[in-house]
């Protein structure tokens, strides 16, 4: 039987308790279609990155499926008719994960994130340092910010483009003419 | 002696090659339940980040892509930042 990771989300304002007894309640429709869950995780209610619904949180819950597809599907189709359940997604995956997924241990893991995150935008200073490379992709970026991240990109392109304000993103050293000519961008927001 | 700038021994422009931070031992593994290590290949705005700047290799990066969209898809990364 194939394998799948289940993860759906409930209403915010119901229970702990009732989501737990949705799970439950699922749980049996597939074991009534021949099928097996492995494991099942309750990662607690989060915070939406959008409305869906008219809900700005979810209760998620996270279920490893061993099943033949019509188990599934039949449990889709009762999800759909729920009023509890705003949002399911079901995985094939090839194994299921046995110890406790990413999003239980999130909490142990926040200090450590934060501090390779800092070497990881460190050393592409193109991207995200010089004059606002990053804001061209909102569109804002005055002096032809989308241009410049494109040009600070590798070393390689740098060479080609012969000097300009690009050049100045590299993060070398910068010529001296620039003290008497601002860069265009950072003026441009300020002023 | 008559070094020209771009020929000087340190290379100022040259930048190290950097590689895939997907590929090679204790890599993490992209998963669509991880959406912090997603976010961080996504920009300011949600655009997923193109690979040329991440270094992200090609077969990692439709991988990465796929698992964002699932996790947009669950609302754990927005589709769109205002």
């Amino acid at each position: 039987m194939p394998l799948y990771e289940h993860v759906f989300l409930a209403r915010q304002d119901i229970s702990q308790a009732q989501v737990d007894a949705l799970t439950k309640e699922y749980t049996e429709v597939i074991t009534e279609g021949g099928g097996r869950i492995g494991k099942t995780e309750y990662w607690g209610v989060k915070p939406l990155a959008y409305k869906i619904k008219k809900n700005r949180k979810a209760h998620f819950s996270l279920m490893n499926i061993d099943a033949p597809p019509a188990a599934v599907a039949e449990m889709e189709r009762r999800m759909t008719l729920s009023p509890d359940v705003i949002r399911f997604l079901t995985i094939r995956v090839d194994a299921h994960e046995t110890e406790p997924s990413i999003q239980m241990r999130k909490s142990d893991r926040d200090e450590r994130r934060d501090g390779d995150r800092g070497g990881f935008r460190g050393d592409r200073g193109g991207f995200r340092g010089g004059g606002g490379g990053f804001r061209g992709d909102r569109g804002g970026g005055g002096g032809g910010g989308f241009r410049g991240d494109r040009g600070g990109g590798g070393g390689f392109r740098g060479d080609r483009e012969g000097g300009g304000p690009r050049r100045d993103r590299e993060g070398g050293p910068r010529p001296p003419r620039d003290a008497d000519t601002p860069p265009p961008s950072d003026t441009d927001e300020r002023s | 002696m008559a070094d020209t700038p771009s020929a000087a021994p340190r290379r100022p422009f040259h930048r190290r090659r950097k590689t895939c931070p997907f590929s090679g031992d204790n890599a993490p593994k992209i998963d669509y339940k991880d959406s912090r290590l997603l976010g961080r290949y996504m920009s300011e705005r949600g655009k997923i980040v193109p690979s040329r700047i991440t270094a992200v290799s090609a077969a990692k990066q439709r991988e990465l892509a796929r698992a964002i969209k699932r996790s947009r898809f669950l609302g754990l990364l927005p589709y769109l930042v205002e």
